[in-house]
């Protein structure tokens, strides 16, 4: 197995974890991370691709890439934080369903 | 452009623009927009009598066209003998319905929206009958169907929405049905244009006959509707909670007939020869002389005046749609000719509803004893045209009868002249109880002694109309041996239409 | 000059709405508006000539910064290209003129022009972007600001729409990221021309192709993946939901044509496109018949929104015919697509004004609109026309297109599908229209809501796209040329 195949595995594991968190975890903030991880395994997987072409010196487009998808990344993270917290402000749960979420789950508070 | 040209434009296009003027002009100025919906009127009549003149001196690589690219056919329109015979009916017969209509709405309330869409659909009418191919009569086709939705709910009763919910149910599917059988027919033969004697190339009835006949079945479907072919009459009689103007030209003329100046396109200028090669005009004669009899069947028991003349439009449609498919010349122009006789004298009698109800509030049949009395003009002008449609000379409807039977022989098709018959006795009897009640049962009491003194029978803007529109069935009649009556123009149109 | 403009146009039309957006967010609200307008404008000319340009010269190339490939980024404009970006500058200045008159000074407002200038210059990139990865970054571009116009308002269900949109989309986003990372593994290249020449359809290929379909049908919200469509269509500001229904939603649906019909169509296999085209069936069916069952307006046009994306997925199983099916196919679903944007924006604007004058928009409460408002329910019934797809509307075009596709191709149960969907769409827009002109009912008493909107520009704006997106069957033919301008290979080579 070469390098790029195990950033490839490892970058797609941590995608699919992200996915099952988004999926199951009802609150917010919950959600946001997994798509953080989801992103990171993304990212590694593009890591990983640059090392593809051989030689000393890797591909740097594909850290060119990476750079954006993090400057993206963070940005929307950001902007997701923002609204979930005014969701929490507006509706007093931290989920986009509120019988999703029992208070003691409920992070924000 | 020459001016031929210019006036075929300007027949299509006159009614849209006056439609948007009068949804400009909105619903307080009315004398503005009965002086808009007037002008225009005059202006369409004008240029498609242009257009005619022009159709009748040239002859078929000589009539006046113009379109623009779309698609593979292109949106084209073409000022021919069939087209403009239907295109001057229904230019005429708007200009004397807005009058009329000018009357009889002049109570009522969204009178822009009213005479909006109804320039709406005589445009769409006048568009059906000058188009040059089918892409551009589909595309009428379905804006008259749309534009007819909001003048059927005019009133905005729940009957009314109830009546424009069945419009809708018949229409829309019929539609759909048509325009998958003009794309497959397209797609089959290239791009269809209408031409006297048919436009299929003939050995497509020995290579595609199964898909032929299915684009017919398709066609007819859809036109089928708005001629109010049995089974898919149902509409028009519920439709009859329009506004009286809306069932007189509509109802009687612009869309029913929109229907069967279709079925003639398709059967005469596209499919021509094929359509008796693949059997299935002989099908289409027989759905027609059975909606004919059953049309008339269903009139006999109706007391509702509106809804008895609607049944009898639906058996009347379906002489023109015979006419038609017997693929016999004489037979065609009887068809052709009642298209004209029968608007003239179908659009009187629903001018006639709409005066009495306006009037003296009768609704019903058995509500009329004694109705000549109090409304002798209107009444004289109704039994004129009952007597037309029965077939009596020298009304206009006896010579499209009279054609008809002599085609039918001449098609081989005796049964015709049987049905021809059966249908001439029932037109009789629901129509003469109606002139008996009128003039010799005994009137009510505030009717024994005529209009009040000093005033007419009604308002005269509905009066006059009616009319009118009853001397012009009887002059059709009457001078029909002449060179530009709708009969001599009907045999002229036949001819170029059967070179084969 | 003249010549300078005609070479930096793939640049300019981006850059306008671009420069336009911080200008409107540093000078506030008043200027805001203005700033927009003045976009708006200015965009016209540059769309209208970057067509003709197009139609002129073919394809165009432009190498932003002169960097050009593999590092720099690179517009392409095709027939395609253009087409897209010609209707989104349409529809865009007929809702800045709407924005006006609904937002108008209000302050709490203020964000909305420089986003929603953000998400039009966003738009133009994406459209305009020669390579996949520049085409994800548009994408959270888009998504983003997007977003952030649902949430505009601060209402609860708006802010949870909001949520709910941003999760999807950055979901989808991230599905197509990985897919891209992937085609790069395998092919050493994002630029769609250099892809075009080297793809195979191998296991990564595939793979890749999968995961970019997956992410791009979420964003696109075809069914079963539609469900933070309606919420978040019909929960926004009603400006928003027309640009979100009319072009957002095109802009995935834009690079999944790409990635099938033209970068990668050597991989493209059948058994796909007909899911897909299943898909877009069921979208259709359902979306109609959960539209027909609605009871608040806004959630009706946005179920429509859902049952016509339907239409556009009918693309990928009738263009796999090859020939003149496949030219059709083309043809029918992107003209779909255009004419699909000036109706939607219609009848949302519709809906909007309706929404701000009455306070409500039930739609058991419409009933005699079009004696209270007859612009309105006007627009409201001709836009109806282009979603049931009759003539002349350009959705009649459209499905023509698709009908004689799926003749052509002996399919002919897509051509059932589409007149179905007719039907159906007539079922719904009646249900709405029909009582327009019924007796009115007592709700439609003006609301006083606010200060000084202009209801002229307004109805005007929704009634005038309406009148577009109608007259687009008998007009369209240089939108049908256009769109065959430097098609892919699959459709090229067959004149309409």
């Amino acid at each position: 197995m070469s390098q790029t195949d195990l950033y490839t595995l490892v970058g797609s594991a941590l995608f699919v974890i992200g996915l099952y968190a988004l999926m199951t975890r009802p609150h917010l903030l919950h959600k946001v991370l997994a798509l953080n991880i989801s992103s990171s395994g993304v990212f590694f997987v593009l890591v990983g691709i640059a090392r593809r072409v051989g030689g000393p010196v890797p591909d740097p487009l594909p850290h060119a890439m990476v750079l954006t998808g993090i400057v993206v990344t963070v940005s929307s993270t950001a902007f997701a934080l923002a609204l979930a917290k005014r969701i929490y402000t507006e509706t007093g749960t931290a989920a986009l369903d509120a019988a999703d979420v029992d208070v003691g789950e409920s992070l924000g508070g | 452009m020459t001016w031929e040209t210019t006036a075929l434009v300007i027949a299509v296009t006159a009614p849209f623009v006056t439609a948007v003027l009068i949804f400009a002009l909105g619903e307080r100025r009315d004398a503005a927009r009965s002086g808009v919906n007037l002008a225009g009127a005059a202006l369409t009549v004008a240029a498609v009598v242009t257009a005619a003149g022009a159709a009748v001196a040239g002859a078929p690589d000589a009539y006046p066209t113009a379109g623009i690219a779309l698609l593979d056919i292109g949106f084209g329109l073409r000022a021919d003998l069939l087209g403009v015979l239907f295109a001057v009916i229904a230019g005429v017969l708007w200009l004397i319905t807005t009058v009329y209509a000018i009357g009889y709405m002049s109570r009522a309330s969204d009178r822009a929206r009213f005479f909006g869409f109804f320039s709406v659909c005589v445009g769409s009418a006048i568009g059906i009958a000058l188009s040059a191919n089918l892409l551009t009569f589909f595309i009428f086709y379905e804006t008259l169907t749309l534009a007819t939705y909001p003048l059927v709910v005019h009133s905005g009763t729940p009957a009314a929405l109830k009546g424009g919910r069945t419009y809708l149910t018949y229409a829309l599917p019929a539609g759909g049905a048509l325009a998958v059988g003009v794309v497959w027919l397209n797609l089959l033969t290239g791009p269809v244009e209408f031409a006297a004697g048919g436009s299929l190339d003939p050995a497509l009835a020995t290579t595609h006959p199964g898909s032929l006949v299915a684009i017919f079945a398709l066609l007819m479907l859809g036109l089928g509707v708005k001629a109010a072919l049995f089974p898919l009459h149902g509409w028009l009689p519920a439709a009859m909670v329009a506004p009286a103007p809306v069932s007189a030209l509509l109802h009687a003329v612009a869309v029913v007939k929109a229907g069967v100046f279709g079925i003639a396109r398709v059967v005469l200028e596209v499919y021509g020869p094929l359509g008796p090669e693949l059997g299935v005009t002989q099908a289409l004669a027989v759905v027609a002389g059975f909606t004919i009899i059953f049309g008339s069947v269903r009139a006999l028991a109706q007391d509702d005046f509106k809804k008895r003349l609607a049944f009898s439009t639906v058996a009347q449609l379906s002489y023109i749609t015979l006419g038609v498919a017997l693929a016999s010349p004489i037979a065609v122009a009887g068809g052709i000719a009642h298209l004209a006789h029968h608007a003239a004298m179908k659009i009187t009698m629903f001018f006639t509803a709409g005066a009495v109800a306006e009037e003296v509030k009768a609704y019903r049949v058995s509500e009329f004893d004694g109705l000549g009395r109090r409304m002798p003009l209107t009444m004289a002008a109704f039994s004129l045209a009952a007597i037309g449609i029965v077939g009596v000379p020298p009304v206009a409807g006896f010579t499209s009868k009279w054609l008809l039977g002599i085609g039918s022989i001449d098609a081989g098709s005796g049964w015709v002249i049987a049905v021809l018959g059966i249908s001439s006795v029932l037109n009789a009897a629901y129509f003469f109880p109606i002139i008996h009640r009128a003039w010799f049962r005994t009137p009510k009491p505030e009717w024994a002694h005529g209009p009040a003194a000093g005033r007419p029978e009604g308002d005269m803007r509905m009066i006059v109309p009616l009319v009118i529109t009853a001397a012009i069935g009887l002059a059709m009649g009457v001078f029909a041996g002449m060179d530009l009556s709708p009969a001599s123009w009907a045999q002229t149109i036949a001819g170029w239409e059967f070179p084969w | 000059m003249a010549e300078w403009i005609a070479r930096q146009l793939p640049a300019l039309v981006v850059l306008v709405p671009f420069t336009a957006a911080p200008l409107a967010y540093l000078l506030g609200t008043g200027f805001g508006r203005q700033i927009a307008l003045i976009s708006a404008l200015l965009s016209q000319p540059l769309a209208i000539l970057l067509a003709v340009t197009v139609v002129r010269e073919g394809e165009l190339r432009y190498e932003v910064g002169g960097w050009g490939g593999p590092l720099g980024i690179d517009l392409v404009v095709d027939g395609f290209t253009a087409v897209m970006v010609l209707v989104t500058t349409v529809v865009g200045l007929f809702v800045t003129v709407y924005a006006l008159g609904y937002f108008g000074n209000r302050e709490r407002y203020r964000f909305f022009w420089p986003l929603w200038l953000f998400l039009w210059g966003s738009l133009h990139a994406l459209f305009l972007s020669g390579d996949i990865f520049n085409l994800y970054v548009c994408l959270e571009l888009v998504s983003m600001s997007a977003v952030a116009l649902v949430g505009l308002t601060l209402r609860r269900e708006a802010l949870v729409a909001a949520m709910r949109y941003m999760l999807a989309a950055i979901l989808g986003s991230l599905f197509y990221l990985l897919g891209v990372a992937l085609i790069y593994g395998a092919f050493g290249s994002v630029d769609m021309q250099t892809l075009r020449e080297v793809v195979r359809s191998d296991t990564t290929g595939q793979a890749a192709l999968a995961l970019m379909t997956v992410g791009l049908v979420l964003k696109t919200a075809l069914f079963p993946l539609h469900f933070w469509l309606p919420p978040a269509h019909s929960n926004a500001p009603s400006p928003v939901s027309a640009v979100l229904s009319a072009l957002v939603v095109k802009g995935s649906f834009y690079i999944l044509v790409r990635l099938w019909v033209d970068v990668a169509e050597p991989m493209a296999f059948p058994g796909v496109s007909t899911v897909l085209g299943v898909l877009g069936s069921t979208a259709i069916i359902w979306g109609s018949i959960q539209a027909f069952r609605q009871q608040r307006l806004k959630m009706l046009v946005a179920y429509s929104t859902v049952a016509q994306i339907g239409y556009l997925f009918l693309l990928f199983p009738l263009v796999t015919g090859g020939g003149q099916a496949a030219a059709d196919a083309w043809m029918g679903g992107i003209f779909h697509a255009v004419s699909h944007a000036l109706a939607k924006s219609a009848m949302f604007l519709a809906a909007g004004t309706v929404l701000a004058r009455f306070g409500h928009d039930r739609i058991d409460g419409l009933g005699g609109l079009s004696r209270r408002a007859p612009v309105t329910a006007m627009a409201f019934g001709l836009a109806g026309v282009t979603m049931m797809g009759l003539p002349p509307s350009g959705g009649f075009v459209a499905k023509w297109q698709m009908i004689r596709a799926s003749i052509e191709s002996g399919e002919w149960w897509w051509a059932a599908v589409v007149v179905t969907g007719g039907l159906l769409a007539a079922a719904y827009v009646f249900r709405v229209v029909g009582p327009f002109f019924g007796r009115e009912v007592d709700d439609l008493d003006d609301a006083d809501l606010n200060a000084g909107p202009s209801p002229w520009t307004m109805e005007s704006a929704a009634l005038v796209l309406a009148i577009g997106a109608l007259v687009l069957g008998i007009v369209g033919q240089p939108l049908l040329d256009l769109i065959m301008v430097s098609a892919p290979a699959l459709v090229a080579g067959v004149t309409p």
